[in-house]
């Protein structure tokens, strides 16, 4: 881990608890979901992470509790760092507390989630899907949504394959 | 025909302003078929009169589950995928995945093979900034200037073509180094490509730069300040055109771009003009790089020779039994990846690439994220055109240089 780095991580720890992971000099710190909020006003006000990098989830379904990791993936300009935390989440209802009062960039981020894993951000201010339609159901990059494929037509089974087929006729 | 379906303003009563709901301001649709939209962009523009009051992007059009596919691939072939994401700047988003694996793995990459990605991906910026200066010229009316860079994308296509048999969707590169190395054309096709690109940069920069024209479409609109573009995570070239000097090839250099003498362009305007100016010059700094790049380009080998990830070369099958078991395991299984997340990052033309990748153990990845700088940039759209004219409106999006492939994904 970077030496500069370090002392932030230790802070980070001091104030929130939660384990702290190091791989290939990256920190991966665990923050609990109500005190995700704090932890991010902490590390932008107090240690320069101007920057929400990335946002994003990893389900380890079919282990329920916790399912969901969602990461926020910060990155400080004035001090060339990175530091990732991660929000354990239960499968049942996962929930976790809006970042957008701290990033802006969390508003698509977090649509994204609601939208790709099904995880509701509380409080934030345009919950809506973004990249499937408003109708589509399931969440897909869930490990339970099945990846689908196409079945293939040969001329022997064109027309009974087409029958059942679905996509747009007349 | 299916029946015509009844649209309420309903669903975006939170995003719009009170007078739309009485009707006293329009609702316009903006694309997903408008040609200055760059792809299939949906915008919903509440307009007043001709002045933008509130915009509302709607993306997804070309949503292909690109991260959901590549968990069902193996580490060397989900790498394809990436080529999908953002079609302009393909050998980038190859260098963002292998160099993700890379890391996941703990692999070596020989000099030779650093210093060919990175005269590629130099030229691949170019080529990248080529297509958004012609199609923003044509944006704004200027049909020279999208048939200039267009002749000289191809000549680096063409680049593209000699080295990997594909213009645009190359997986070129590969987890510990390239597929192979560089024909011996390559080098004489770059050199023809430095010697004319200079003198093109200027007859570019002298159709535009200080035409009045030009200038009064440009001046002073879609302004950007720092602090806004830090929150909404924008990076890049839109981000240095705010005056944040903060690029990953400086600030975390990779692929040996500390061995390189290049300045990185800020501007502090923050508008439409400084976004122009920074390409512009990024164009020129990229061309130095490709000029140094190719002058020290060593000999040796372009892969690595860690037989466990990096398969063995064809000659070796027919003569060793280790080099056919490696060449079958690889392609049949995979290599497995241990069971950790990395983040890693490279500066794309558009700002941070990133690749959340994390492996469980096996051989393919368990999810891959990609941190696509379009889809940020994007996000800010709505902030930064308020209150300005449509024909603006165009001038702005196509300086935030978006592609849909990216946003999408």
């Amino acid at each position: 881990m970077d030496a500069k780095l370090e002392p932030i991580v230790k802070a980070l720890q001091a104030e929130f608890g939660g384990e702290i992971e190091e791989f290939r000099g990256e920190a991966h710190c665990f923050v609990q979901p109500e005190q995700i909020v704090a932890a991010l006003t902490l590390l932008r006000d107090r240690h320069q992470f101007e920057l929400l990098s990335a946002q994003t989830a990893v389900d380890y379904w079919p282990q329920m509790s916790p399912r969901f990791h969602v990461i926020y993936q910060l990155t400080s300009l004035a001090q060339n760092l990175s530091v990732q935390l991660r929000v354990p989440l239960n499968g049942d209802n996962p929930t976790v507390p809006t970042a957008t009062g701290v990033y802006d960039s969390a508003n698509w981020r977090e649509r994204e989630l609601l939208d790709m894993f099904g995880i509701q951000c509380e409080g934030h201010p345009d919950p809506r899907r973004i990249l499937n339609p408003d109708d589509s159901e399931g969440h897909p990059l869930r490990k339970d949504y099945p990846l689908g494929y196409e079945e293939p037509q040969f001329t022997f089974n064109f027309e009974e394959i087409d029958l059942r087929k679905p996509y747009a006729k007349e | 025909m299916t029946e015509l379906q009844e649209v309420t303003v309903d669903q975006y009563r939170h995003l719009v302003s009170e007078r739309a709901l009485s009707g006293e301001t329009m609702l316009l649709n903006m694309g997903p078929q408008h040609p200055s939209t760059h792809g299939v962009l949906r915008l919903l523009l509440e307009l007043d009169g001709e002045i933008v009051i509130n915009c509302i992007p709607d993306v997804g059009y070309l949503h292909t589950g690109i991260e959901k596919n590549m968990e069902a691939k193996t580490y060397q072939k989900a790498e394809v995928m990436t080529d999908r994401l953002d079609y302009m700047n393909t050998m980038g988003n190859n260098l963002a995945y292998v160099m993700a694996v890379e890391k996941l793995v703990d692999l070596d990459v020989p000099e030779r093979a650093l210093v060919l990605r990175v005269i590629l991906t130099e030229l691949q910026r170019i080529a990248s900034h080529l297509v958004w200066l012609g199609t923003s010229g044509l944006d704004l009316a200027a049909m020279s200037m999208f048939l200039y860079c267009f002749r000289e994308r191809e000549q680096i296509l063409d680049i593209f073509e000699l080295v990997s048999g594909q213009r645009m969707m190359t997986t070129y590169f590969r987890p510990g180094g390239l597929w192979r190395d560089v024909p011996v054309e390559f080098e004489a096709a770059v050199r023809d490509f430095i010697k004319i690109f200079p003198k093109r940069v200027d007859e570019y920069e002298s159709l535009l730069t200080k035409n009045p024209l030009f200038l009064d479409r440009m001046l002073g609109i879609g302004k950007l300040d720092a602090a806004t573009a830090l929150s909404h995570s924008v990076t890049g070239p839109m981000l240095r055109a705010s005056g944040v000097n903060w690029d990953l090839r400086k600030a975390r250099p990779y692929m040996g771009y500390e061995q390189y003498d290049f300045n990185v362009p800020t501007h502090t305007e923050g508008d439409t003009y400084a976004r122009y100016l920074v390409r512009i010059q990024e164009m020129r700094e990229s061309l130095k790089i490709v000029v140094q790049a190719l002058n020290k380009l060593p000999f040796g080998p372009v892969r690595s020779d860690n037989r466990k990830f990096v398969p063995p070369p064809r000659s070796e099958i027919g003569v060793s039994m280790e080099a056919l078991i490696h060449h079958f395991k690889l392609w049949t299984e995979g290599f497995p990846a241990p069971q950790a997340s990395i983040y890693s990052a490279v500066e794309s033309p558009r700002g941070e690439l990133g690749v959340f990748l994390e492996g469980d153990g096996g051989p393919k990845p368990y999810r891959v994220h990609m941190r696509t700088p379009s889809f940020d940039n994007l996000s800010v759209l709505p902030k930064i055109v308020k209150g300005h004219l449509v024909a603006d409106l165009v001038a702005i999006l196509s300086s935030t240089d978006i592609v849909l492939g990216d946003i999408d994904r």
